[in-house]
């Protein structure tokens, strides 16, 4: 007998639950395949939950997720190898619910997404690899799985199998993804007594605090790294771009050690105790890296349409938000009874166009040529903006002006005076 | 013929860490599976059914959240599934537990005669191994502990052949049915669950029986009442403050790397007659 579904969604990310909730709340007969041992086993994010992308899919999400610490505080560091500059926001405003955005444990939250979705009426079947689409012709009408008796029928299959997507790239839907293009981050969780982590971060109750960063921390790569604070943990990482990694000849784990070891880092972290490893690729090459995303009975969503906003480090949000779309554009197809054709389909990439997530994408279209190209702003900025700082500070009968002289002297000398100009064009045409 | 496999949903005692401050087990975040020896009984169970068309039922005493245990065991080939769960049964020892399985095993009984009861050698969390023993003698089944191969069913005869793990060997045994096997590890390896067994679990319609469902009267046989087991205490050993060792080779070639860890090695464990007679190796 063949199982036959409305939509068969593949992956149990932020994106393939985001997607079959909303499929299965209007009535669809929705069938989620995971890889993974149970939903969440193969997830990995910093991570900061963005309640608006959400809120847009289940309105009272916050009366039973587990959630970790509303934030209330950004810094950014720009980092030297001994020092930082940096800048924070911090706002007694965010402390008044409802919150904007949240540290999670995904462990925890992915299950409860997952409970979620099956309460809706998703069939979840996990530990069930897709291994490849059926197709009619160009039509795709259902998976292939790794196991007996595994091929399943649908009018429609979501593809939110994450960034390696190995299903896009086998339909040929994806080209294979350049080491350019995506980021290698890794993530430790220190385990810390939750009075300990309140005083260290300045916060009470489920306060938190994010700290962006940037600098000699990746060593001359392109990347940046993290730290969030947790109800009883601090999650730490960095990423830089695997082409980097491998020019670099860098191994990951040694780059977070020594970012760990750095003089403002580490009094944050002392005395606790490493709970978790993780790492995970990102995709990085935003907008003129999104491969085409819908053809006849099938749509992209999450990671594997390369949906990731480097530069505000935002994923998941976009994740779910692409997921949600994709749903319902099929919902309303299938309101209007029309067939999931591509030529029907293009109405999802018409309203990820209008959304934020193309819109922002677009904006930073540029941006990682841009960086790729010009590794100063994570080497001799930060290493300029630490000792132009330090100079200012210091005391030491050196009047101001001639100061100031020191530094305009030190920007010229290691840039030029047509590298600045230079620089500040590419800097604005990465952000126009 | 119906076979009943006892199955425990247990930690992954593989990921659990213990609290750096208060020295505790922490449980929270740790991935909940099927006692892994309870999956050899069932496979052992499976292949039985797959030669003689037995029904299988798997049974299981737990929190709600024991279901995925069940429907585990479901996608696996199991015909049935009882969940047997209830406040009451919280805190439960190993001799309240075989009360309240033995219980809930009469009366499925009553449904249909049970056979075998099959079940692992014991848990990875409470690595008691009563639980098994307990439910024989209960239900005053024959018992056979730490099988290694069940060599033949004889229903007719309501007998059953069997291998068993022994100190010093392997023992042959035939006993009469009904009876309870606890399967020893490593016997078996699970199957690989079917596409259609995987829809039937995924939608299979759980029995759930609480404490009156399974015909128990006795609160005070169940759960933490029914426990004579105290648990004092729970610490985690001290680590041994052993640091690792980076060995480095000068040329970073293999085999002169190979040649230091060797000679690291007889350093460390010398001689086995020097380790036997010290004095003998002195004299030479």
């Amino acid at each position: 007998m063949n199982e036959n579904f409305d939509v068969i969604v593949v992956g149990a990310g932020p994106s393939g639950n985001a997607a079959a909730y909303t499929l299965a709340r209007s009535g669809m007969r929705v069938l989620q395949i995971e890889r993974g041992e149970y939903p969440g086993s193969k997830n990995v994010q910093g991570a900061i939950l963005y309640a608006d992308a959400l809120e847009r899919i289940i309105p009272d999400f916050r009366e039973d997720a587990p959630l970790e610490r509303h934030l209330i505080e950004q810094r950014v560091w720009m980092l030297d190898d001994t020092s930082y500059v940096g800048s924070a926001y911090r706002s007694a405003d965010f402390s008044k619910p409802p919150f904007n955005r949240y540290t999670i444990i995904r462990a925890q939250f992915d299950k409860w997404f997952s409970q979620k979705v099956r309460e809706a009426g998703v069939l979840v079947i996990c530990e069930t690899t897709v291994t490849g689409l059926l197709l009619d012709g160009q039509r795709v009408v259902g998976v292939q799985t790794d196991r007996a008796g595994g091929s399943i029928y649908a009018d429609a299959v979501i593809l939110a199998d994450g960034v390696n997507s190995q299903l896009a790239r086998k339909a040929g839907f994806r080209p294979e993804i350049e080491p350019r293009e995506v980021a290698l981050a890794v993530k430790e969780i220190h385990f810390l007594p939750e009075e300990t982590i309140q005083s260290r971060f300045n916060v009470t109750g489920d306060e938190g605090v994010v700290i962006e960063m940037a600098g000699k921390i990746t060593q001359g790569m392109v990347g940046t790294g993290f730290l969030y604070t947790n109800k009883e943990s601090i999650a730490i990482g960095v990423g830089c771009l695997l082409s980097d990694f491998r020019k670099q000849k860098t191994s990951p784990y040694a780059l977070l050690d020594r970012m760990k070891a750095h003089p403002a880092i580490a009094p944050l972290l002392a005395g606790g105790e490493m709970k978790e490893y993780t790492a995970h690729l990102i995709p990085e090459g935003g907008y003129h890296s999104i491969p085409p995303i819908y053809g006849d009975g099938w749509l992209m969503v999450g990671d594997a349409g390369m949906f990731v906003n480097g530069v505000h480090r935002e994923g998941s949000n976009l994740a779910m938000t692409t997921g949600r779309l994709a749903a319902e554009t099929l919902i309303a197809l299938r309101s209007e009874r029309k067939p999931f054709s591509a030529r029907n389909l293009a109405r999802y990439r018409a309203s990820l166009d209008e959304s934020f997530v193309m819109r922002d994408l677009r904006k930073y279209k540029n941006l990682p040529r841009i960086v790729e190209k010009n590794p100063q702003f994570f080497t001799a900025y930060p290493e300029l903006m630490n000792k132009a700082a330090h100079t200012l500070i210091s005391v030491d009968g050196v009047d101001k002006k001639a100061k100031e002289r020191a530094i305009r002297q030190r920007f010229v000398a290691a840039r030029s005076r047509l590298g600045l100009l230079g620089d500040f064009f590419k800097l604005w045409r990465a952000f126009e | 013929m119906h076979i009943l496999v006892c199955i425990k949903q247990v930690p992954d005692s593989a990921q659990i860490r213990v609290h750096p401050v208060t020295n505790t087990i922490m449980r929270q975040g740790v991935p909940a599976i099927v006692n892994p020896y309870d999956l050899v009984a069932l496979e052992e169970a499976l292949r039985l059914k797959d030669r003689t068309s037995a029904r299988v039922t798997v049974l299981t005493m737990g929190p709600p959240q024991a279901e995925s245990a069940l429907r585990k065991a479901l996608s696996f080939g199991a015909d049935e599934a009882i969940l047997l769960t209830d406040r009451a049964f919280a805190g439960a020892d190993t001799l309240a537990t075989s009360y309240a399985l033995a219980a809930a095993i009469r009366k499925i009984r009553d449904d249909m005669p049970v056979d075998l009861v099959f079940t692992g050698k014991q848990t990875i969390d409470g690595d008691t191994a009563q639980v098994g023993p307990g439910i024989a003698t209960r239900l005053g089944m024959q018992l056979l502990t730490y099988v290694s191969r069940i060599d033949r069913v004889d229903l007719e005869r309501g007998e059953i052949t069997v291998q068993r793990r022994a100190e010093g060997g392997v023992q042959v045994l035939r006993t009469r049915l009904p009876a309870v096997i606890t399967v020893l590890e490593g016997i078996n390896e699970m199957r690989f669950a079917t596409m259609p067994d995987m829809f039937r679990a995924a939608r299979y319609g759980l029995t759930v029986w609480d404490r009156e469902a399974a015909g128990i009267g006795d609160v005070t046989k169940i759960g933490l009442k029914g426990s004579p087991t105290v648990v004092s205490r729970v610490f985690a050993p001290t680590p041994r403050a052993q640091k690792a060792e980076i060995i480095q080779t000068q040329s970073e070639q293999p085999d002169d790397l190979v040649a230091t860890l060797l000679a690291k090695m007889f350093t460390k464990h010398p001689p086995l007659r020097a380790a036997i007679c010290p004095r003998a190796v002195q004299r030479t």
